[in-house]
């Protein structure tokens, strides 16, 4: 017999995680991904689940003096509706906005998505260029770290076992300073991303770049920042910068990779030209 | 596994397996055959139902997540709902295989909406997928719900 529990505190469900052995339990927040992937190896595996879907805590938005706290379980319907994200976070608003469609939205988490590790999450950029940092709930409490480490491998995380993600914490963005996100797809609802860039530029008065940091999904087997580039740009002006350093900035931070929804060099391109194209946003 | 929900108003209790999907519970278990299985991934939109007021699709809802939800199916929609009659008049059904799914998804977005405009329809609709009409005459069907109102 299939078990489904269904804790009602983070505590609970990370003790039940700590007394058994790794993968005992199928962990499901909305389902979206999981469903779909245990559906598809149904007859293999006969895991009991752990169900996230009821532990009020995960549910929190908290926008305090430093930023804002996004509970695990948050699903991207209440992200995108979310007045003050829209406000300080547009670019999250954004992103929550193109991942899936209605009916996936309004079940998917923002956790899960994280989570899932896919290298296409629609999320990831956003949080990369917004220097989120993750909060990681264990057996000895709770630690931060910098959501830019999650990622350790193709669809590997940094979570340990019997490690729950509880909550995103994004802080404003600095007072002066350009964003900007795209999602490039064959369609516009409910498709996987070919390449998604986000980009957060702070300026100072005159125009310089004070930091420059980007976000970028789909191109490499984990979503990925690009250092050598932001490294690159980080006090110029607009019309100091170097296309063909930039080019080759991004062509060195991130390997794109072939696979069926697109070729390494058409994801290059893109993501050069959709770089390209926000930098001069600045302006 | 024991789950108590609400279905189209009334209080039901299913016993199945607590990973079986809602859309299987509805179809095999309660008979009710009004939502439909396309693509069973999310994608299509033909199994979707009303769950607490949101749109979701039955096929990614597992019935361990289900305790005392309200859920509401195409047999649910009553019979005078505005959208009954200007799927019919719009022509807006050919197979007929998306309509149940489109016209939940329609009765969710409506209630956010009251007036939508064609963007917000489309946005509304974007989870349902459609083989036939090319989706203007479900549109229209949509708007015509809203406003009463018969365009071209
Ligand atoms: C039709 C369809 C369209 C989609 N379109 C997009 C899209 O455009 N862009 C996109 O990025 N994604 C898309 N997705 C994927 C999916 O909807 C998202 O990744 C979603 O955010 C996953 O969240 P969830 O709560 O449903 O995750 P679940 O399926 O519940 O979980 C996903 C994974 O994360 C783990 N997990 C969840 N929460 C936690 C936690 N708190 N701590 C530790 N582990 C956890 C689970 O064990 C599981 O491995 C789509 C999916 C479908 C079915
Ligand atoms: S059958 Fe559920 S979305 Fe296609
Ligand atoms: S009427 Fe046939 S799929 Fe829509």
């Amino acid at each position: 017999m299939v078990e489904w529990v269904r804790p009602q505190r983070v505590g609970e469900a990370i003790s039940l995680l700590s007394k058994m052995p790794l993968d005992h339990y199928q962990i499901i927040s909305g389902g979206t991904d999981v469903m779909v992937t245990q559906r598809l190896s149904m007859h293999q595996k006969n895991r009991d689940w752990l169900d996230l879907s009821a532990i009020p805590d995960l549910k929190e938005i908290e926008v305090h003096d430093k930023g804002i706290r996004i509970g695990a379980g948050v699903t991207l319907s209440a992200l995108r509706r979310h007045p003050q994200v829209q406000k300080f976070w547009p670019m999250l608003a954004a992103s929550a906005a193109v991942t899936g469609a209605a009916p996936i939205q309004n079940r998917a988490t923002l956790g899960g998505n994280l989570c899932n590790a896919s290298p296409a999450a629609d999320n990831a950029p956003v949080l990369l260029a917004y220097g989120a940092s993750l909060e990681i709930a264990g057996q000895q409490g709770s630690r931060i770290m910098d959501y830019a480490a999650f990622h350790v491998a193709y669809r590997k995380t940094a979570l340990a076992a019997a490690e729950l993600l509880v909550a995103v914490h994004i802080p404003y963005p600095p007072d002066k300073s350009v964003s900007l996100y795209r999602k490039v797809g064959t369609r516009a609802a409910q498709a996987i991303a070919k390449v998604g860039v986000a980009a957060c530029f702070q300026i100072d008065a005159a125009k310089t770049i004070v930091q420059a940091r980007f976000g970028i999904a789909s191109v490499a087997a984990i979503p990925c920042s690009l250092p050598t580039v932001s490294h690159y740009l980080q006090g110029k002006k607009i019309k100091q910068i170097d296309a063909a350093i930039v080019r080759k900035g991004i062509t060195h931070d991130i390997a794109p990779v072939d696979d069926i929804r697109s070729s390494a060099e058409y994801r290059l391109e893109t993501t050069s030209r959709l770089i390209w194209d926000a930098i001069q946003h600045v302006e | 596994m024991k789950v108590s929900m609400q279905i189209n108003g009334q209080k039901m209790q299913v016993q199945a397996k607590p990973d079986s999907r809602l859309l299987d519970v509805l179809r095999d278990e309660l008979g009710l055959k009004g939502t439909k299985e396309g693509c069973g991934e999310g994608e299509c939109g033909a199994c979707a139902v009303l769950v607490n007021g949101q749109v979701l699709n039955s096929c990614l809802l597992p019935l361990g997540q289900m305790d005392n939800a309200d859920i509401v199916t195409i047999e649910g929609l009553p019979s005078d709902s505005p959208l009954v009659a200007s799927f019919h008049a719009c022509f807006a059904a050919q197979c007929g295989i998306c309509t149940p799914g489109m016209m939940m998804a329609a009765t969710a977005l409506l209630s956010e909406y009251p007036q939508p405009t064609l963007e917000e329809i489309r946005e509304g609709l974007s989870g349902n997928l459609c083989r036939c009409t090319g989706y203007g005459r479900i549109y229209e069907a949509v708007l015509q719900a809203a406003t009463g109102v018969t365009h071209g």
